[in-house]
């Protein structure tokens, strides 16, 4: 047990290289460096830069360097938690991720609940009366639900809200809660905000979700202790609860591994649209105006939290399950 | 007899009909054996033709996906706007109604003139119909000459009112005043194939890769193997959006058209990857494998020809599941600003103009394109899903 934890652990460490190497490559992709944006906002502020400046200003980011040691530079300065700074908002990097990066991730986490929420039940459901009506309407529904995108789920849920109800659900907080400090009101305001995208993000990923448990399901279903657990005279809805669908529900923890990935990059997306302060908006900003330090910084925080998750749930699926080996 | 019984078999006791049912039976017997002795030689992909062929829906969303192409591929002839044509009096203009009445007559489709009128309750100018002026909606209509997917010269559309002093918006104008419904067709060429060039890209990367990993096994399978756990275990959108920053804005529409699909087929050859590895670690010690590297086959020779054709179905089926996703993800990019920019147009960036809720309440028609876009997924889904079923060789 402990050598899998071990051996998953020692994984993690070349993965979190990769995925530093991958930012810092994202950083370096568009044409032009942090150099040469500095100076053209400096100009268009009517400052101007010789090129002696320019070599010293490229001399102390290091951009005169080789790939590799620009990338070694880099890296030392994050380890020490410094990720430069960002012009787009004239403050340092490292901020921003500590105010936005939490909220994505407990968004995606609260999202993933809810995907629980409303696809266990379905999946039982469909499960228990295969080939009914519900099932065939839920097969359906889990279609549609792969082919919109999430962006639009959040447009059109947004629009049909505030045609109905002239409700506009928009950021966490209602504007006239964003400073107030916490109450029950304001609980109560950011629930009336927040489950817009949390529903959107979560029926994207239940469409899915509820499949694989219906299928892990049915395979349960025709087991032989079903049939005895039946034959000794076991209410049905216990039954079903106490055992098929308690090892049913273990492939749905190993879903962590996929559905992570999916909804953070959708938060990503629906937060932009629904103008949630996460780090979609910000992301976005960064690349529209090539503020590479904030993106790549942005995108390795992403990477390697979800990354950590997904290596959380492996291990937690290990500790669970006693059929899985470790080798 | 009891009443549980088929009809037939209940007549078939009771009347003179019995022989005939019976000769019917036998027909219908003799059909099948016919069938079974033909397909016992048929080509696995004759199977799978004939197994996908009973999947009603999925035939039919075929036919669907296959029109669909096919008005994409001719979108200058069937829209009947080019996708830069502006209206100016036709900002923010509603769809416009063809009508087939003309004061309670029957009348070939026409489409009413349009004045603008002040509104006594709202005092806003608003257009209103105007009955006196009767535009009639033709067939084969003359237009100017233009050339069919940038090569056959032609001066004809599929339908138009043939005289521009009144547009035929079907699905409504955009903010400029052009035709949505031009541009949805012009955009769904972009849309519909980015993701043939997707997973085309993806499909050689994913073969190659998937099947060197299979086949060779060992340190190489290691690489391919932690580099797909890589990939798949972190978020992609965010990935995409960065990737997209670094795609030069000088760059034409077809430069940055490729960029695009290869930043989203950096991804897609994953799945493949994985498919054609386990095929290809089941299929590597069979015998007619051993028998070709006995008769000194070299390497590729063994997987491009001996292992690769025995998962062409498998990869059908992963290609028609995959593209979906290329379509999806093309469209978020474009609808974030990131992808297909203006002047060409893609389902997301037609969406772009959707954005904002408070657009949406008043023009509620700019959504339309995202009823193509998730028909055109779904349909992709359900012939994949059929595609999978005809393709198991156990089903049935």
């Amino acid at each position: 047990m402990s050598h899998y934890i071990i051996r998953r652990l020692l994984i993690f460490i070349p993965f979190l290289a990769l995925i530093s190497i991958v930012s810092f490559t994202i950083i370096q992709l568009p044409p032009g460096d942090y150099v040469d944006t500095y100076v053209q906002n400096l100009q268009q502020q009517g400052g101007t830069v010789n090129a002696q400046e320019r070599a010293a200003l490229e001399k102390q980011y290091g951009l005169d360097e080789p790939f590799p040691v620009q990338y070694g530079v880099w890296m030392g300065h994050v380890l020490r938690g410094d990720f430069g700074n960002s012009f787009l908002y004239d403050r340092p990097v490292a901020d921003i991720l500590a105010e936005r990066v939490p909220r994505t991730m407990a968004i995606a986490l609260a999202a993933i609940l809810f995907t629980w929420l409303i696809a266990v039940p379905i999946g039982i459901l469909s499960a228990r009366r295969q080939y009914s009506v519900w099932d065939h309407a839920f097969t359906f529904l889990s279609f549609l639900g792969l082919a919109i995108p999430g962006f639009l789920l959040a447009l059109v849920l947004m629009y049909v809200v505030y045609d109905k109800t002239g409700w506009l659900v928009t950021g966490i907080n209602s504007p006239e809660y964003r400073s107030a400090p916490w109450s029950v009101d304001k609980a109560v305001d950011m629930l009336k905000n927040l489950w817009l995208p949390l529903v959107v993000l979560a029926v994207t990923s239940a469409a899915g979700v509820s499949r694989v448990l219906r299928a892990s399901l049915l395979d349960e279903l025709k087991k032989q202790y079903v049939t005895t657990a039946r034959a000794k005279g076991l209410p049905e809805g216990k039954l079903i609860l106490r055992y098929p669908v308690r090892v049913a529900l273990n492939p749905l923890i190993s879903t962590i591994g996929w559905m992570l990935p999916a909804v953070v990059g959708g938060e990503v997306v629906v937060s932009k649209v629904l103008n949630l302060p996460t780090t979609g908006p910000v992301l976005l900003e960064a690349i529209l105006s090539q503020d590479m330090y904030l993106t790549g910084a942005l995108v390795m925080m992403l990477s390697a939290l979800t990354v950590a998750g997904t290596l959380l749930s492996d291990i937690l699926l290990a500790v669970l399950d006693p059929r899985i080996r470790y080798e | 007899m009891s009443t549980g019984t088929k009809p037939e078999q209940r007549r078939h006791y009771t009347n003179t009909r019995g022989e005939h049912l019976l000769r019917r039976y036998q027909r219908a017997h003799r059909r099948r054996r016919r069938a079974e002795v033909r397909l016992s030689e048929a080509s696995q992909r004759r199977l799978m033709w004939t197994r996908f062929k009973r999947h009603r829906l999925a035939v039919v969303s075929l036919l669907l996906l296959v029109g669909l192409y096919g008005v994409a591929l001719l979108a200058e002839f069937v829209a009947p706007y080019g996708k830069l044509d502006r209206f100016p009096d036709a900002t923010y203009a509603g769809p416009t109604r063809i009508h087939l009445f003309h004061e309670g007559k029957p009348h070939a489709p026409f489409i009413y003139g349009e004045r603008v009128a002040l509104n006594p309750d709202t005092f806003e100018y608003e257009a209103v119909a105007d009955t006196s002026q009767r535009f009639p909606v033709k067939l084969w209509v003359k237009t100017d000459p233009y050339k069919l997917a940038g090569v056959i010269p032609m001066d004809r559309k599929l339908f138009g009112t043939g005289d521009d002093s009144q547009p035929l918006l079907l699905l409504g104008a955009d903010h400029l005043g052009r035709d949505l419904f031009s541009r949805i067709l012009h955009a769904s060429r972009v849309s519909l194939l980015v993701g043939f060039a997707g997973v085309l890209v993806s499909f050689v990367l994913g073969v190659i890769l998937g099947g060197l990993s299979g086949y060779f096994g060992g340190r190489v399978d290691a690489v391919i193997q932690r580099t797909i756990d890589f990939i798949i275990s972190i978020p992609l959108i965010p990935l995409w959006m960065a990737l997209s920053a670094a795609i030069p804005p000088g760059w034409s529409g077809i430069q940055t058209y490729f960029a695009i699909t290869l930043i989203l087929s950096l991804v897609g050859w994953t799945g493949l990857a994985r498919v054609v590895r386990g095929k290809v670690i089941s299929l590597r010690e069979e015998d007619y494998v051993t028998a070709a590297r006995i008769s000194s086959a070299g390497h590729l020779s063994i997987i491009g020809r001996h292992l690769l054709p025995a998962l062409t179905s498998y990869l059908v089926v992963h290609i028609t599941i995959a593209v979906p996703t290329m379509i999806l993800g093309e469209t978020t990019l474009s609808f974030l600003g990131l992808g297909v920019t203006a002047p060409d147009v893609s389902w997301g960036s037609l969406l772009q103009q959707a954005q904002d809720v408070t657009v949406v309440a008043n023009y509620p028609w700019l959504l339309t394109p995202a009823a193509f876009l998730v028909v055109a997924v779904i349909l992709f889904n359900f012939v994949g899903d059929g595609l999978r079923d005809a393709a198991d060789p156990y089903s049935r």
